[in-house]
């Protein structure tokens, strides 16, 4: 269908330390056991994508994730992992890649989104109108934004809004404001508003990082605005606001109607150009024009359409960006959304690997998942968690709404609660963890207890 | 063999009432008896002296062999699969009594049963492929296999219980075996129609004359015996249900001619539905669906006069197609971009619709190249016509494209073959420009030259919708400084007047805007009514927006001369005389809710009510009687 794959793996993410470490780049956090990424690889297999290009950010992290990815994909997929330089934003990463964009269309899609949407929608909507941008929405995550329990998260004051404005069909993006902007007023361009008549303003919709792109549109304005860094910040708010009064060459249709009306009748192209514009039912970029002040017609000026697909409700579409987010979306791949793990769940609604070995007395609850090869001492339970491979769990722990990573070893009497603890973790006798992280290879100390902490070894 | 399809397409279904025939089976046996021993190989015929055996002769032992093959992987597992097989060709298997089922009988039916050709014959061979469980065979391979297959099936129908097993001789013994235990097993379901040894013999022996008239003319070995088979058809139950009628007059002839037809025939099905599908038969749209690239959700309650055209539920189409994008590959993406604007609405108007399509079309024949091994005039054809049932799934083809799919379809027949690829595709090309240009662009101007020569200064014209050809001649009209007035008239839904109104205001014209329903009204001070038309039929019938014919009565009764403005490339030889056998039926939530006033959206939850039903009704047919001129691009014709 003419449309080029770009995934973005994002690199070692400073917002979701401690889980990520230099073994673990951001892409490659396991959700329900199974790296983020392979959720948005996935979703695009399903859906006969199967050339992507994956840009890491650092070399290192681009060694990874290429290594899991030959690992993992082989055969079934043609993936090019590109690195490019830490920090130089999502925009930066398709500056770095421009030469090899090569279809009509781009799709740019997260690494570290969880959705079932199919891509197909967004592409499709972006044809459909000829859009430049096509951006897809979905409801803000429910306890995503709330960020409840963990207070070791640094960022946690900020809250992540969107100012989004629609026009009443809800198909056309008219404004974007994200995140420190809302603080201040919210500025409305009258020219746009004065075109629509209405806009609808939305707070409650979130970008979930799926844009699909007219090629050559997105390499203009990377190439002219080289201060741009993000596309959701930047980019994206940028076509927004200059949709009426488009400063983009493009080509085909627009510049042709440009030609004054004696020509108009004489040439066939503008005739047919005319008929089809006619012929189809116009939004408001084409009749912002047609009736000026004294009810003639204005000169034509260029615009181009930015549009937006709303994902229903009913989809599930979550971006790990917060640790919050990663234990949100950890705990609905196994419970609400379990269709998006690809595990089949017994009849216990959970998931119990068969090498995996539980003492008597032990319990695992519903919606909880235990990795191949775990073992488990006696009278044990475990609640809405997730408990990766080859990890060593002593006798009367108690594991509730937690994700305990690969070969973590948990000595007896311990109580886990609402908490991450990553790779190689040991956790001695005893011990108390309420709402903390635990980084990879920490050893927590017998006996000790931790709210809200976010325990790690120090980077040397 | 338009009117020949169409009385089959109905019988189809009546495979299942075969057993109702009965009395017409006899004399057709006795009719294909007698001639197959003499085309028939001397030993077979030994065997089997009721004179049946004649398939023997067509079968060459390579393919028997490769049937046999075929049915391999079905038939190995074929005790753990047999329910599930026998639930699903519950229609042939159940409708055998069992009483009659001594243990050779038996497996002589599931013979019939299973054998692919019979099941694939039955639902016109897309539904037998969709059917099968993954590990089944696919369809090129049952293809192949159809003639060997069943050929095979028309062995072991004869009712000489101790000949089957002889006939088949060493290869086919084992497969018979177990034939013959999915047989028993599947006979012991519970059945629900009688029928007697005769009329299921009736069928298999039709049947089996179907074979040899479509393999005489496909493969020449055999030609003699292919005249002779007498009521021969393709079709079982078609024979079964014509025997009766036919019973002395054996139409050799037709027979021979419809297996010749038939092959190209089925050819065709497979890749367009047929255009004038019948929505209230019920089997052929499960048929349809099954192939359909959209999904296609019927509308619950339709109108009773109108079920026989298709109305799905319009909201669950797009996102089902939007969400498909990138796995339907064999669609080109500019044809898919003008399928969904179809399906959306976003493109509307008998000649946006048409340019559109061929310019998609142009798109998809300048990234086309010939695979190896293929001639590009019938790959070419193949993939067009695939993109044609593609757009016809998003909205039923305008008779304007139909045409133009004609046109492009002959020129893509006749080149030559000698063209290179890339000259084939530049011919094609500047073909296609030329039809919209000539056919579209200069015809519109050619009409326009001819019809404002009827507008005279003062005159009040009055258009109905918005028809790109009568626009043009409105604003030629302006720009040749005439002075007159124009009344748009408009109706709901759709509102098309509202942007022809815009734009000619926007030109300076004067303009009234009303609705229909105040037609006769206006049509006081109304001197000229200028129409556009999705079509002008053979019979004078003007077929347009629905509300043309009102509004062309209106001016009729007010003596006042109806201009219709069509070009030559809608013209189409059909004759219709009412809008219902062939109309279009739109989404009628668009007539439920009226946009920006939701205190009147008392229909909002119709679908839902048993006894309500909404009609929006696309076109409208203006008998010729109330049309006092049309004007073509040829000349104008009163």
């Amino acid at each position: 269908m003419d449309f080029q794959v770009v995934v973005l793996a994002g690199g070692f993410s400073k917002t979701l330390v401690p889980l990520v470490s230099k073994e673990v780049p951001k892409a490659l956090l396991p959700v329900a056991n199974r790296p983020v990424l392979s959720y948005v690889l996935e979703l695009l297999e399903q859906n006969n994508l199967k050339d992507l290009i994956v840009v890491v950010e650092s070399e290192s992290a681009a060694l990874l994730i290429g290594g899991w990815i030959s690992s993992a994909y082989v055969d079934r997929l043609h993936v090019e992992v590109a690195a490019v330089p830490e920090e130089i934003g999502t925009a930066g990463a398709l500056r770095a890649i421009d030469h090899h964009l090569t279809a009509s269309d781009i799709l740019v899609v997260s690494g570290d989104l969880v959705c079932d949407v199919p891509p197909g929608v967004v592409a499709a909507t972006h044809r459909r109108h000829d859009a430049v941008v096509t951006a897809m929405l979905c409801s803000n995550p429910v306890s995503g934004s709330t960020e409840s329990g963990s207070s070791g998260v640094k960022d946690k004051a900020k809250k992540r809004y969107n100012i989004i404005g629609l026009d009443p069909t809800k198909q056309f993006l008219l404004h974007v404001a994200a995140g420190v902007e809302v603080e201040k007023d919210v500025r409305v361009q009258k020219s746009i508003l004065r075109a629509v008549g209405q806009m609808d303003i939305r707070a409650d919709l979130m970008d979930a990082h799926m844009y699909a792109f007219k090629r050559s549109v997105l390499q203009e304005v990377l190439n002219q605005k080289e201060a741009f860094q993000s596309l959701r910040r930047d980019v994206l708010p940028y076509l927004v606001r200059s949709q009426l009064r488009s400063e983009l060459l493009l080509n085909g249709v627009q510049s042709e109607e440009n030609g004054n009306d004696k020509d108009a009748s004489q040439n066939p192209k503008i005739v047919l150009s005319q008929l089809l514009a006619n012929a189809s039912t116009p939004s408001f970029h084409e009749l912002q024009h047609a009736l000026g002040p004294n009810g003639f017609s204005l000169s034509p000026r260029k615009t181009h359409k930015c549009c937006v697909y709303i994902a229903s409700n009913s989809n599930y579409c979550v971006r790990l960006n917060t640790i919050q987010a990663f234990s949100d979306i950890n705990r609905d791949v196994i419970g609400d959304a379990s269709h998006l793990s690809g595990y089949s769940f017994s009849a216990q609604n959970n998931i119990i690997d068969p090498s995996a070995v539980l003492g008597s007395k032990t319990t695992v609850g519903p919606q909880c998942m235990l990795g191949e090869g775990s073992q488990m001492g006696d009278k044990c339970s475990v609640k809405k968690s997730v408990i990766g491979r080859h990890c060593r769990i002593g006798s009367n722990v108690k594991i509730v709404n937690s994700i305990v990573m690969n070969h973590v070893t948990i000595g007896d009497g311990c109580s886990i609660q609402g908490s991450v603890v990553c790779s190689n973790v040991q956790l001695l006798e005893r011990v108390v963890l309420k709402d903390c992280q635990v980084g990879a290879g920490f050893v927590v100390i017998a006996g000790s207890e931790h709210k809200g902490e976010s325990l790690a070894k120090k980077e040397k | 063999m338009e009117t020949r399809r169409v009385p089959r397409a109905v019988s189809d279904p009546k495979v299942r009432q075969v057993g109702f025939f009965a009395p017409g089976a006899p004399p057709d046996r006795s009719q294909s008896g007698p001639p197959h021993p003499a085309s028939s190989s001397p030993p077979v015929s030994e065997i089997s002296p009721s004179g049946n055996s004649l398939s023997p002769v067509m079968i060459p032992p390579p393919r028997h062999l490769s049937a046999d093959l075929a049915r391999g992987p079905h038939f190995s597992p074929a005790a753990p699969l047999s329910p599930m097989r026998a639930a699903r060709d519950s229609i042939p298997v159940g409708s055998y009594n069992p009483s009659e089922f001594v243990a050779p009988t038996a497996s002589e039916f599931t013979d019939d049963a299973l054998s692919p050709n019979w099941t694939a014959r039955r639902s016109n061979s897309g539904k037998f492929a969709s059917s099968l469980p993954a590990g089944g065979f696919d369809m090129s391979s049952l293809k192949q296999n159809n003639f060997p297959a069943s050929s095979l099936t028309t062995v072991s129908i004869v009712n000489m219980p101790p000949g089957i097993t002889e006939k088949d001789g060493g290869a086919g013994v084992e497969v018979q075996k177990e034939r013959s235990k999915t047989g028993s097993k599947a006979s012991l379901k519970p059945l629900k129609e009688q029928t007697t040894k005769a009329e299921r013999r009736a069928i298999q022996e039709a049947q089996r004359a179907a074979k040899a008239a479509t393999k005489g003319d496909g493969s020449k070995t055999p030609a003699a015996s292919s005249g002779l088979g007498s009521s021969a058809n393709a079709n079982p139950g078609k024979a079964a249900k014509a025997s009766p009628q036919k019973k002395d007059n054996s139409p050799v002839a037709a027979s021979e001619k419809r297996g010749s037809d038939r092959p190209q025939d089925k050819d065709r099905k497979k890749d367009v539905p047929h255009p004038r599908m019948q929505f209230d038969d019920k089997s052929r749209v499960e048929k349809a669906k099954k192939r359909s690239v959209v999904k296609q959700t019927e509308a619950k309650n339709r109108v009773e006069l109108f079920r026989h055209l298709p109305q799905y539920e319009h909201g669950t189409r797009l996102p089902e197609l939007e969400s498909k994008l990138f796995q339907l590959d064999p669609v080109h993406p500019a044809v898919y971009k003008v399928g969904l604007r179809y399906l959306a609405g976003d493109i509307s108007g008998g000649n946006a619709r048409c340019i559109a399509m061929l310019q998609a079309f142009q798109e998809s024949i300048k990234d086309y190249s010939t695979p190896p091994e293929k001639a590009l005039i019938r790959d070419l054809t193949s993939k067009i016509n695939s993109y044609v049932s593609f757009l016809i799934e998003c909205r039923p083809l305008s008779i304007s494209m139909g045409n133009a799919i004609r046109f492009l379809k002959s020129k893509i027949a006749k080149l030559s073959l000698a063209l290179s690829e890339s000259e084939a595709k530049a011919i094609l090309l500047s073909d296609i420009d030329r039809f919209i240009n000539e056919k579209i662009i200069l015809a519109d101007k050619v009409i326009v030259r001819h019809a404002v020569t009827k507008i005279r200064d003062g005159d009040v014209l009055l258009t109905y919708g918005s028809s790109s050809a009568v626009e043009l001649l409105l604003i030629h009209a302006h720009e040749l400084g005439k002075n007159f007035r124009v009344v748009v008239v408009d109706s709901r839904p759709k509102l098309e007047g509202k942007l022809l109104l815009r734009r000619l205001v926007g030109k300076g014209i004067s303009c009234t805007y009303t609705h229909i329903n105040a037609v006769s009204y206006i049509m006081h001070e109304v001197t000229r009514v200028f129409l556009g038309a999705s079509s002008v039929l053979s019979n004078g019938t003007v077929y347009s927006r629905v509300g043309t014919a009102c509004v062309a009565m209106v001016a009729h009764q007010f003596r006042v001369p109806v201009l219709i403005c069509c070009e030559a490339y809608k013209f189409h030889e059909r004759v219709q005389l009412d809008s219902i056998c062939s109309n279009e039926l739109g989404d009628p939530d668009m007539i439920a809710k009226v946009p920006g006033r939701k205190e009147i959206d008392s229909l909002d939850d119709w679908a839902n009510s048993d006894n309500l039903q909404l009609l929006n009704l696309i076109y409208d047919a203006t008998p010729s009687d109330y049309v006092s001129m049309i004007i073509t691009d040829y000349d104008t014709s009163h």
